[in-house]
């Protein structure tokens, strides 16, 4: 019998190698991860010209104020892309170079195999999203004089729990389809800002879809983040949107963790993993 | 020898399981869903067994081949071992291990090497065996040293470990797969058709290593292989896996005896009543 001790420190070295083997191959592709970030600011522009376009059109509106509410939207939007294809590409990614074998083969326990993927989506994300944010807000010159980031960040931190548990579950698609089933983490990311209120305010939602918003995390990141950005609250006056953050987080990591072992049960009964060799 | 001995040290069985044979398997069963082939949508599926009632027992540093054409259920047999299928009934026991209610256990005494080398093509050999590591545990103070001894020891060059996967042979890459396995120190090694696909130098050297292996310390083998002369060389026993079904287990010698034949591909063909170019076509069959 080995020590608790033991087991948790080769778990957390077993972590460390999640992160490790994800940062190789950001490495190893990194050119393309320069050309996916250029498809992203490209993509991003496209929504956040929105504001100065409403205006030529002859409409009236704070058009510094809407361009950042935008383009708080669009990187959100972005974010919530990262993390999600982190961890659904990774499992999918593995099964189709056959090293999911390997990895699920080895001691290292699932739920903390899926954190360093959330983890490392999270470090990962984060940075890409500071940049995109930086880089858009340059480009149109936004003036922020209120903006409190740390408190933003402080947001999307939390929020960022219920997003990897939520990812967890998208990430077991690809275990159970294994052709089809990393797009269903481009389809919970869609559905889940749409209801969320990505570039609006979610008042604007038919009744069923203001009901779903007050269950998804990404509403109360995304009015945490512009109340931070817009008006300067800071992380005590984003109580509101943090509680509700802390609830959605606590339940959807252990949902994130069943989902995910039920899939892999299935995937284990069924020969799913990989079935040649 | 001495070299191997000091590389694969760290893992030793406890006592307790230091007592139990290294593989412990009772009435072993597992079912895939096949597809029937008239049914229209929805698809019917019924149960094709891969594996019926496999019994036998490895004892601890032992080497056992089994023998058998494609699809008579030698890479079922190695998944269901290293705990990525779930079986259909019987009990499969590890070093006393339940592999299926402590998976956990088991998995620290067991790896495997496949036909398929299975790396992430675009990261060098020692990105790879370095993430690989540390999943059972390994700093990266342990892996710095022991990547390169453990390359150098399963012959492929060390200066050539930051080429990526890609840029080498399946030769080099299947040793890239033996060290990795080694590096975890196994007291239990699934070997899955190892040197399938190779050329003759690299079958030869990966052949080589593992007989060194064995003799160095006290690592139990099972070797699924379909090359005769492999498992002859290299195994104490050699069984026969027909359709899932587990013939004979005994020394080369008494199998040959016990069918009258002069050598192994015989006594294959008398267990099975087929030859090893009937196999390869339908093996083709089996895949299409
Ligand atoms: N993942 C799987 N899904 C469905 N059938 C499978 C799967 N793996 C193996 N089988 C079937 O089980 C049988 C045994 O296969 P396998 O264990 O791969 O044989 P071998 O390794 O000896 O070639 C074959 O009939 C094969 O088609
Ligand atoms: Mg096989």
């Amino acid at each position: 019998m080995r020590g608790p001790a033991v087991t948790l420190r080769s778990e957390l070295i077993g972590l460390a190698g999640v992160v490790e083997r994800n940062a190789y191959l950001v490495k190893r592709y990194a050119w393309w991860e320069v050309a996916f970030f250029l498809w992203t600011v490209a993509n991003t522009l496209t929504i956040v010209f929105i504001a100065k376009g409403v205006e030529a059109a002859g409409g009236e509106l704070d058009v510094n104020r809407q361009t950042t509410v935008l383009l708080i939207g669009g990187v959100i939007w972005a974010y919530l892309g990262i993390i999600f294809e982190i961890l659904t590409e990774t499992v999918a990614w593995e099964r189709w170079e056959g090293t999911i074998e390997y990895t699920f083969m080895a001691p290292l326990s699932r739920p903390v195999h899926l954190i360093g993927m959330g983890l490392f989506a999270v470090v990962y994300g984060v940075a890409r999203a500071g940049l995109l944010f930086g880089v858009i807000a340059f480009f149109f010159d936004l003036e922020m004089p209120n903006a409190d980031f740390i408190s933003a960040l402080v947001v999307l931190g939390v929020a960022s729990i219920s997003f990897i548990g939520i990812g967890m579950m998208t990430a077991v698609l690809p275990l159970i389809s294994p052709e089809k089933g990393s797009q269903l983490g481009f389809i919970a990311q869609g559905m889940l800002l749409v209801v969320s209120g990505v570039y609006y305010s979610v008042e604007v939602l038919p009744a069923p879809m203001q009901w779903l918003s007050t269950i998804s995390p990404a509403t109360y990141a995304l009015e945490g983040i512009r109340d931070a950005i817009l008006h300067g609250a800071g992380v005590t006056d984003l109580w509101d949107e943090l509680w509700p953050l802390v609830i959605i987080g606590a339940v959807s990591i252990p949902l994130g963790f069943a989902v995910f072992r039920r899939g892999e049960r299935y995937a284990k009964q069924h020969g799913k993993l990989k079935r040649s060799g | 020898m001495s070299r191997t001995a000091s590389i694969i040290t760290s893992i030793t069985a406890t006592p307790d399981e230091e007592a139990r044979p290294a593989v412990d398997v009772v009435g072993l069963r597992k079912e895939f869903l096949r597809r029937e082939p008239k049914s229209r949508w929805p698809h019917r599926k019924k149960p094709v067994p891969a594996l019926k009632n496999l019994t036998f027992q490895i004892d601890q540093g032992e080497c056992v081949a089994i023998l058998g054409q494609n699809g008579s259920g030698k890479s079922t047999l190695v998944r269901l071992l290293s705990t990525l299928l779930l079986h259909d009934g019987g009990s499969a026991r590890v070093f006393g291990h339940d592999v299926f209610g402590e998976p956990a256990a088991v998995r620290r005494l067991v790896n495997r090497v496949s036909v398929e080398a299975s790396f992430f093509k675009k990261m060098s050999s020692a990105e790879n065996l370095s993430y690989a590591a540390r999943f059972y545990g390994l700093t990266a103070g342990q892996t710095r040293s022991r990547i390169p001894e453990i390359l150098e020891k399963v012959g492929f060059p060390p200066d050539r470990r930051n080429e990526s996967m890609e840029s080498l042979s399946r030769g080099m890459q299947q040793k890239v797969a033996l060290a990795r396995a080694l590096l975890t120190s196994p007291v239990l090694l699934l070997l899955d058709e190892p040197t399938t696909g190779l050329d003759p130098r690299s079958k030869l050297e990966v052949q080589t290593f593992i007989r060194e292996v064995r003799g160095a310390h006290d690592v139990t083998i099972l070797l699924c292989t379909h090359d005769l002369d492999e498992a002859e060389v290299l195994a104490d026993r050699v069984g026969i896996l027909d359709r899932g079904e587990l013939l004979v287990l005994e020394p080369a010698d008494d199998l040959k005896r016990r069918y009258g034949a002069s050598t192994l591909e015989e006594a294959f063909f008398a267990a099975t009543g087929r030859t090893f170019e009937q196999e390869e076509a339908d093996a083709k069959e089996g895949l299409s």
